[in-house]
């Protein structure tokens, strides 16, 4: 599958992720989300930006505990519960964030 | 807590068997597979050398249908080092709390 | 937590051109979900995929070396770098790049620890469970 953005085609791998990561851009996460029925709010960049961080540091798609953990440090303890992240992103936040910040899916999501 | 290290590569080809025996400790097993087992030879007198002075603490071992695939008759085979058969290899493993593979 | 066992990845080649030390990578990040006792080992030519600064754009490869200063975040702390090997090879500490964890302080320590062959082998020694690499 891929995604139709401004008259292009991106591709996309059949979960949706992103197979080339330079193309993501705040526009295209916006059609990503819609595809994902999930509505973009503050919160929501929030996480998808921190997600965006951590892979330009380490190259790689954090596992849930490890994003929780993470957020924890950086943007206190009530915006890092599970809870928290699952009613912004319903269908697991590793798995939804990611594909909306453009990432692979990450690894040692099990 | 006795380890069984095996060694599937050829010591003239890299050096997996040179590291296995330098990291063997008294009362380990090392076992020569698949392509190591042309280290094995009595006549290769470098890698000969490296088992015999492996062998008062450790234990030598080499497979035998490894060895007769590549055309190496066990009277060949380094004097101390013992031959032995898949049960053998099954043994072996059986015998230690773990195994490792120098790759 | 009483099962809980010593497993030590043990890694002996270079980077890039065999996919084994990716492969380990990707098995460590994916067995931190078990909660084990974990250590890495480095040794042989495998002492080559801690160097720092490693640009893998030319080779047209991803550039994984960045998932090991990742490791604290999934409690791996423990790596364990074999002096013989750097030596060897030329190399020394200085020439590898920096791993930390936090403890529960917050507080960052360092992750690497230099060892001699004698104690990379009791350290193998005193495994439940070793992985090749």
């Amino acid at each position: 599958m891929g995604y139709q953005w401004n008259g292009q085609e991106i591709a996309a791998d059949e979960e949706g992720y992103l197979t080339d990561l330079s193309q993501w851009n705040p526009e295209l996460a916006l059609l990503i989300a819609e595809d994902e029925k999930v509505a973009m709010t503050d919160e929501h960049w929030e996480v998808v930006n921190f997600l965006r961080e951590y892979y330009d540091e380490y190259q790689i798609a954090p596992a849930i505990r490890v994003l929780t953990k993470a957020l924890k440090k950086k943007l206190g303890e009530e915006k890092s519960t599970n809870k928290y992240l699952y009613d912004l992103f319903p269908y697991g936040p590793a798995k939804q964030a990611c594909k909306i910040a453009g990432l692979p899916k990450p690894t040692g999501c099990v | 807590m006795s380890t069984l290290h095996t060694v599937n590569k050829s010591p003239f080809e890299r050096g997996s068997l040179a590291s296995a025996l330098a990291h063997a400790l008294p009362g380990d097993a090392v076992l020569l597979i698949e392509d190591a087992v042309v280290g094995a030879r009595a006549a290769a007198s470098k890698t000969a050398e490296m088992m015999k002075a492996a062998m008062p603490a450790c234990s030598l071992y080499v497979l035998g249908p490894d060895l007769s695939a590549r055309g190496i008759p066990s009277t060949d085979v380094v004097e101390g080092v013992t031959v032995v058969d898949y049960p053998g290899f099954v043994d072996l493993v059986a015998g230690h709390d773990k195994t490792q593979a120098w790759l | 937590m009483s099962d809980t066992k010593r497993f030590l990845y043990v890694n002996r080649k270079a980077p890039h051109g065999t996919i084994y030390a990716l492969e380990s990578l990707e098995v460590v990040l994916i067995g931190a979900a078990f909660e084990q006792d974990v250590s890495l080992a480095f040794l042989d030519d495998g002492v080559f995929q801690l160097i720092k600064k490693q640009a893998t754009t030319g080779i047209g490869v991803k550039n994984f070396a960045p998932v090991y200063r990742a490791l604290g975040d999934y409690d791996v702390k423990k790596i364990f770098v074999e002096r013989e090997s750097l030596e060897e090879r030329g190399l020394s500490e200085d020439d590898l790049m920096e791993i930390v964890h936090e403890d529960d302080e917050e507080e960052e320590h360092n992750s690497i620890e230099i060892v001699d062959r004698a104690r990379m082998a009791e350290i193998m020694a005193a495994q439940d469970v070793i992985l090749s690499f």
